[in-house]
């Protein structure tokens, strides 16, 4: 990367009218600081990458919503329909398709239907989309399921040939831990942790009510790091699947279920007789997750996502919202929106 | 000889009047009156009087002679229906018991596999798979019924009993409210299936293999009960028959007669029973040893293998139906892995094991043939599983599917071809063992009530050959 680039990085910023109040300076500072360490240190970076895309980079102005030293809300990378390196290599394969990584558990996310054998789900409306954009066909995917603790492997083409995936869209929260080790979309969910228990329950949320109760979790989930740090006195109980946790509220095993709000809807559509408990927990964001290095994907989701909000109450991210959501978690009218 | 009691409460007496008031058959002092110890020995002095004279030794040998064949009959029968009630035991009870306690094993197995099978099918479920898995409840239901009225109430086998009674169920409680959570098109019903699989796999099951490990213990511990041989009456025959020889030598040498008729009668019915003893029991022993070690031993084997290919089927379609719902790190490598494929694949390990064992005791034969064909769909069976995993893992769900349950192309086709393999191998080891355990307690049959017969008759000859030498003396 040369300075010239990082100029035109910088005026990228101002073009976009960026700079608000304390938080504009600060991005000015950080600006100032990447450049000058970029041109001292300059980054093996993969061969061929597209100037315009650079061009359409920028650091992010707006103020971060969670006490963290990152923006979660905003991709790294500006919408944009030019194909990139990473893009061309996928249309080069002898199979033109795009790999997903998808999860087929979770009831209205994605899910593989009993009835059908096919995968549904709002992240799944969101797949076909982004083929659509890239190879104007929204079967041009191949999904290949992976497991919470897989994703960032599978990205990064840890897990192997037959595990490594181009995207993952599958409930993945944006944090900046992560954003460090793939690249992010913008914000297309926003969610919290949420405690669920039976309609007539004792239990007021995430709070002293939870005492001696059974609270049930998935192993390794938010939901389960949160309680460990602050259980209220609960007993965790401690399942492989959020789903499980249903089952084990049925059959009287558990008393209430935390888990991310999104989900929880998931699991109120079908089971009409629980009921959320309290308030959400404070907000995260689920973004598309690709390699660091293939920006132009990224770009290209942006810009599906962009496309995807466009349109209010009949935009396609509302019917895909209605049609797989909206039973369970009434009220939302549009994805996060950044600033 | 009894010596009045009331001597020491009478008033004391003059010297005089002691005697008078002593037994008719004095003792040798008459002041000190005998105690008991002194009538024993008082009892062996006269015995020892009595074999001074010939006819009193001719008594004394032809008491010790009718004893000693009679005592050999006595403890031959004995032993005998002991030996031959275990061979009942097996034939007509712990054989069955242990093959009903097989049954329930393999029928919870197998109704879990069905209900995987139905539900990866999807809704409605196939009429065939359904109605497999019913068949499976009942008769594992009935055998549960059957065992409990059987059993005797000893610990292991009785608790187990109760356990299943209590937990089937609730498994079929889990299976049906996951068939309608299923026909919902909702994800639930996995969930609930899983849930189903787990309660299988940790609660009925083990209790299961309790049940069959107790039952065919008891069937082994039985028929090594069978198998014991009679040592007490072996030695009896060897001490009677040389008393008896002992007695005509002694009775040849002192009025030079070669035969005594009565004695050679004992000595010929004491070997006829010795030898009916030995030949019988050597040969029960032989049949009850081919029926443990030809059938009984397959059947475990063939058991082991049977209960695993069901449990490896049951994972194969629970990969599917759970979609990698579940992982578990594997404890070698620290890789994350599917559950069910990885309990799969060790199920599939342990069927591989079973059925090198059962083909090395099968030795050939018809047996032989059917394990090689059941190795031969084993190896088939995991081939194409692995072209299924391939497809899943390439996204083609729809083709893994298909290639696990549908056509002569699918696994399910040479998991299909397992099972009758070894259902037919099953069926002869059990024949097998039917008819070795069945021979082998009719070898005992009719000893008994001949080792009676024999001894009296040894015993009458006996008497009746010592009587004659002794009419000589009157």
């Amino acid at each position: 990367m040369t300075t010239r680039d990082s100029l035109r990085r910088l005026r990228g910023l101002r073009r976009n009218g960026g700079f608000r109040g304390w938080g504009g300076v600060m991005a000015m500072v950080v600006a100032c600081v990447l450049t000058g360490s970029l041109t001292l240190l300059p980054l093996s970076r993969s061969v061929g990458q597209d100037a315009a895309d650079f061009a359409q980079q920028r650091i992010s102005t707006a103020v971060p919503v969670v006490a963290e030293d990152c923006d979660l809300l905003e991709s790294a990378v500006r919408p944009s329909s030019a194909d990139g390196n990473a893009i061309k290599t996928i249309k080069a394969r002898k199979v033109p398709k795009l790999v997903v990584g998808i999860d087929q558990n979770s009831y209205g996310w994605g899910y593989r239907n009993p009835l059908t054998k096919e995968l549904e789900g709002f992240d799944i409306d969101l797949v076909r989309a982004i083929a659509e954009e890239i190879f104007g066909d929204p079967d041009a995917v191949t999904y290949r399921a992976v497991t919470t603790g897989q994703r960032v492997d599978a990205l990064n083409g840890r897990e192997g040939k037959d595990g490594s995936v181009d995207l993952v869209v599958r409930t993945m929260s944006i944090s900046c831990e992560r954003k460090k080790q793939v690249l992010f979309s913008d914000a297309y969910f926003e969610t919290g942790l949420q405690v669920l228990a039976p309609k007539g329950s004792a239990i007021t949320g995430y709070d002293r009510s939870l005492k001696d109760k059974r609270v049930c979790s998935a192993t390794g989930s938010s939901a389960d790091a949160k309680l460990k740090t602050e259980s209220y006195g609960a007993q965790r109980v401690l399942v492989p699947n959020q789903l499980d946790c249903l089952v084990r509220l049925q059959l009287g095993m558990a008393d209430a279920i935390m888990t991310d709000n999104s989900l929880a809807a998931g699991l109120m559509a079908q089971d009409p007789a629980i009921e959320r408990a309290g308030a959400q927990l404070p907000k995260e964001y689920y973004g598309v997750a690709a390699m660091k290095d293939n920006t132009d994907l990224i770009a290209r989701v942006n810009k599906v996502l962009r496309d995807y909000s466009a349109g209010g109450d009949n935009s396609r991210w509302t019917q895909s919202y209605r049609k797989w959501l909206a039973k369970g978690l009434p009220g939302l009218t549009g994805p996060p929106k950044a600033g | 000889m009894t010596y009045p009691s009331n001597v020491r409460t009478a008033p004391p007496a003059a010297p005089g009047r002691a005697p008078a008031r002593s037994s008719p058959a004095a003792g040798p002092s008459p002041e000190e009156p005998p105690t008991r110890a002194a009538a024993w020995v008082e009892g062996t002095e006269r015995l020892r009087a009595a074999a001074a004279t010939e006819p009193g030794r001719l008594r004394i040998i032809g008491a010790a002679l009718a004893l000693l064949v009679v005592a050999f009959g006595a403890v031959t029968a004995w032993e005998v229906s002991d030996r031959y009630s275990a061979a009942h035991d097996v034939v007509h009870r712990s054989q069955q018991l242990s093959a009903d306690a097989a049954g329930i094993y393999s029928s919870l197995a197998d109704a879990d596999t069905a209900a995987a099978s139905a539900f990866l099918s999807g809704a409605p479920e196939p009429v065939k798979l359904r109605d497999d898995y019913d068949e499976d409840i009942k008769a594992a239901s009935r055998l549960l019924i059957d065992a409990a009225s059987h059993t005797d109430s000893t610990g292991a086998s009785d608790e187990a009993i109760k356990k299943l009674n209590e937990g089937l169920p609730v498994y079929t409680g889990l299976i049906e409210q996951a068939r309608s959570y299923n026909r919902q098109g909702l994800p639930l019903g996995a969930a609930y299936l899983r849930y189903a699989n787990e309660r299988m796999t940790e609660d009925l099951l083990p209790e299961a293999k309790t049940l069959y490990d107790t039952e065919t213990g008891r069937l082994a511990a039985d028929n090594e009960r069978a198998r014991r041989w009679p040592y007490a009456s072996t030695a009896l025959a060897v001490l009677a028959l040389g008393v008896l020889c002992w007695a005509q030598r002694r009775d040849h040498r002192r009025t030079n007669r070669v035969f005594n008729l009565g004695l050679v009668c004992a000595t010929a019915a004491s070997l006829v029973l010795l030898v009916w003893l030995g030949v019988g029991q050597s040969l029960a022993r032989d049949n009850l040893n081919s029926a443990q070690e030809r059938g009984q031993a397959s059947l475990k084997e063939l058991n082991d293998a049977r209960i695993e290919s069901l449990k490896a089927r049951a994972n194969e379609n629970l990969t599917m139906v759970s979609l990698g719902a579940v992982i578990e790190k594997d404890s070698r490598t620290g890789v994350d892995e599917d559950k069910y494929e990885k309990d799969y694949q060790t199920a599939m390990g342990e069927l591989d094991r079973a059925l090198a064992r059962a083909e090395k005791l099968a030795d050939g034969g018809p047996v032989g043939e059917q394990v090689g064909k059941a190795r031969a769909a084993y190896a088939q069976w995991q081939s194409r599983h692995k072209e299924a995993r391939a497809s899943d893992t390439a996204g083609d769900y729809r083709a893994a599917v298909t290639k696990v349950i549908d056509g002569k192309e699918s696994t399910g086709h040479s998991f299909g071809q397992v099972e009758k393999a070894l259902e037919t191998s099953l069926d002869e080891k059990q024949r097998d063992f039917e008819r070795f355990a069945a021979a082998g307690q009719s070898r005992l049959s009719g000893l008994a009530v001949g080792a009676g017969v024999l001894a009296l008759v040894a015993a009458a000859g006996a008497v009746l050959g010592i009587g004659r030498r002794l009419s000589e003396y009157r």
